[in-house]
């Protein structure tokens, strides 16, 4: 399988803090990967490595969108990694509060549409087609996550379930090959995660996406998953099948170690 | 009462404060110094009540603290017009009044009106900047006064025709924009307002001291007025005819400024004054989409400017003063960032106020500040509330959802 997305050697300082530590890791083709850890070990720094917000101190992130040599992502800005095909959804959620579902997901059409000043201004043919386009696309978006009724909705006045969901189907927008999935299921009840792990499954099928996915939900985390890595303390601990790092002595050690802390 | 004794101190402290300039007079030439204790009077019962109306007011707001997020009469009476079946026929009615004006008003005040629409297109410029765009331009006087010069400075070399003159001043003004914001955009917002304001002065030094370009502080005279398919008016008719210049373009500022606010990047505008992280993993360019909106401000700033210096048919540099950017920036604080509607309202409102209230004319910067200051303690949103439809989705029922 083709590797999609490849990490070698990336390390983050911040100040004195060393964030990451040489993590290397791979997503293939059509994969779920789970990125697991306690908190603070790293895991959204990672993806913020990975997305082009921060530059790593050290090492490399190569993507391979569908169709294209490898390239290296340093010194590309997030709109333009986003642009290569890959997209995220943020731990804490980033949505536009004041806009509604529907214009959320229309931004995310923004880096696959052309229009500028002069098509705003004329607005001809060209231009109304593709508007039309874009709402065509993110109302058929949002029914794909769940979320067709709440088109009309302002997002801050949305149920938390319903925003994380909103965040995907934003993503989705951008023509991803690549999700990075910041723990999706955070503050969801046990019904929404289940539904979530479907959505999340089905997802991958229709868009012929690959996925990465940081979750504390072991659940979660061991039914949907092909492959999982663990880190702690921004190393990587551990990696295997979900059934493996279950069984690691080490991975045992973090966890149990996390819990009597708490 | 303890409102009551802390009034009677701060009026005590504004007495001793203003006792030297008030009281004391001292007459130089009989060499005697007369004491005025009346004026002090005055002013400790003055001060006194204005602290105690001061209170008032800032208690009664207190009391409803969610008053500023919820919709007072005024803004019901702009809804009521602004989407009821009024909203047709008042906007035809102000157009026939503004298109029928001309022939019950002086020509001195064909002129302000005229000035008054030319600062009407200048504050929805700006607004496109500071109110959609969310950045502070301090030097927006700068983007006028190259879309003057264009027009003045070609004319007198090369006897450019208005009507050539008034895109190219738009495109020189936006050129101009894109050359500033390239490199300042990437910077953070304070930045921006410093460099802004560093280029306006930059640009009124440079025409005040390049004399063999810009012949200096006396400035462009002459300069031609606009001809309709090549017929020249007399001054009373050109008057007239540059009111309705202003008029039509006040109309296609409008339209652009509409047009643009629902459009792909004025939606990515708006979505970057929510969350800009977001919209950079969303692939925005934010760079790109701010210096766009930039752009687009200016040009309206130039292509004002072109009529201006028309109208005026005389300009230099003492047009483009700080002040005049200063004037602008309040046009569209005071307006509502955003509104169009309330920018307008308060260009108008500032350009006539001072002349139709000429008998106030010293206190005039007074009561602007006081306004000002008035309107941002109790009506920081401006005048009129920026408001804005939402696309929806007509039908929400055809298409089945998957759960
Ligand atoms: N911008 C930053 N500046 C300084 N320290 C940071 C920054 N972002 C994250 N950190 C630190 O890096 C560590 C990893 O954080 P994070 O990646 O958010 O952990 P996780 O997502 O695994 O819970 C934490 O100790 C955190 O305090
Ligand atoms: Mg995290």
């Amino acid at each position: 399988m083709r590797a999609v997305l490849s990490v070698s050697g990336v390390s983050m300082d911040f100040g004195g803090l060393r964030a990451l530590d040489s993590v290397d890791m791979e997503v293939r083709e059509g994969e779920i990967v789970a990125l697991i850890g306690p908190n603070g070990a790293g895991k959204t720094t990672f993806f913020n490595c990975i997305t082009g917000i921060y530059a790593p101190t050290e090492g490399e992130v190569f993507v391979s969108p569908p169709g294209r040599d490898r390239i290296n992502i340093r010194h590309r800005k997030p709109n333009q990694v986003t642009g290569l095909g890959l997209a995220r959804t943020f731990q804490n959620i980033r949505l536009f509060p004041s806009m509604t579902a529907l214009e959320n997901v229309m931004i995310g059409r923004h880096c696959r549409t052309r229009a500028g000043l002069l098509g705003a201004i004329v607005r001809g043919p060209v231009t109304r087609r593709e508007e039309k386009g874009i709402v065509e696309r993110a109302y058929s978006l949002l029914v794909k996550v769940g979320l067709g009724r709440w088109a009309n909705e302002v997002a801050r006045n949305m149920p938390y379930g319903a925003q994380r969901r909103l965040e995907i189907a934003r993503a989705l927008a951008t023509d991803p090959f690549l999700l990075l999935l910041d723990e999706p299921a955070a503050g969801m009840n046990p019904q929404e995660t289940q539904d979530l792990k479907a959505l999340v499954t089905r997802l991958r099928k229709e868009f012929e996406l690959s996925i990465l996915l940081i979750e504390h939900d072991m659940k979660m985390v061991m039914s949907v998953s092909d492959r999982v890595v663990v880190v702690e303390y921004g190393k990587k601990i551990a990696e295997g099948t979900p059934a493996e790092v279950s069984a690691d002595p080490q991975v045992i050690k973090a966890y149990l170690g996390e819990e009597s802390d708490a | 009462m303890r409102e009551l004794s802390r009034g009677l101190l701060a009026s005590l402290w504004m007495v001793v404060l203003t006792a030297p300039l008030l009281v004391v007079r001292v007459n130089t030439t009989d060499k005697v110094v007369t004491w005025r204790w009346g004026n002090m009077l005055w002013m400790a019962i003055g001060s006194l009540l204005l602290f105690l109306a001061w209170r008032w007011a800032m208690a009664r707001r207190g009391g409803d603290v969610q008053a500023a997020d919820q919709d007072s009469w005024f803004d019901k009476l702009l809804a009521r017009i602004g989407q009821g079946p009024l909203r047709l026929p008042v906007i035809l009615g102000l157009v026939l009044v503004a298109l029928v004006l001309p022939l019950f008003v002086s020509m001195y005040e064909m002129d302000i009106y005229a000035r008054a629409l030319i600062y009407v297109g200048l504050g929805l410029g700006l607004n496109i900047v500071v109110g959609m765009a969310g950045l502070l331009n301090l030097g927006y006087a700068a983007f006028f006064a190259v879309g003057s010069y264009t027009y003045a400075l070609l004319n007198h070399h090369y006897a450019l025709d208005f009507w050539l003159a008034l895109p190219l001043g738009g495109l020189f003004a936006a050129l101009f924009g894109v050359i500033l914001a390239l490199p300042v955009l990437r910077l953070r917002g304070d930045y921006l307002a410093i460099v802004t304001l560093g280029f306006g002065e930059i640009v009124r030094l440079v025409l005040q001291n390049w004399d063999s370009f810009s012949f200096g502080p006396s400035g462009i005279a002459n300069i031609a007025r606009p001809t309709l398919f090549g017929r020249e008016f007399g001054v009373q008719d050109s008057a007239i005819f540059i009111y309705y210049i202003a008029l039509a373009l006040v109309a296609v500022v409008i339209f652009v400024t509409k047009r643009f606010q629902d459009s792909r990047v004025g939606r990515a505008l708006l979505a970057l004054r929510e969350d800009e992280i977001a919209c950079e993993a969303m692939g925005i360019d934010k760079t790109g989409v701010k210096v766009m909106a930039f752009a687009l401000g200016a040009s309206f700033a130039g292509v004002f400017g072109v009529v201006f210096a028309a109208k005026q048919a005389f300009i230099n540099p003492d047009s483009f003063t700080f002040i005049e950017s200063a004037m602008i920036l309040s046009i569209v604080v005071l307006g509502g960032m955003g509104s169009i509607v309330g920018v307008a309202i308060a260009a108008i409102i500032l350009q006539l106020m001072p002349e139709y209230f000429r008998f106030m004319a010293d206190y005039r910067m007074l009561i602007f500040g006081a306004a000002l200051v008035l309107m941002m303690l109790f009506r920081p949103e401006g005048l009129v509330r920026a408001k804005r439809e939402h696309y929806t989705v007509k039908d929400l029922s055809p298409q089945t959802e998957d759960k």
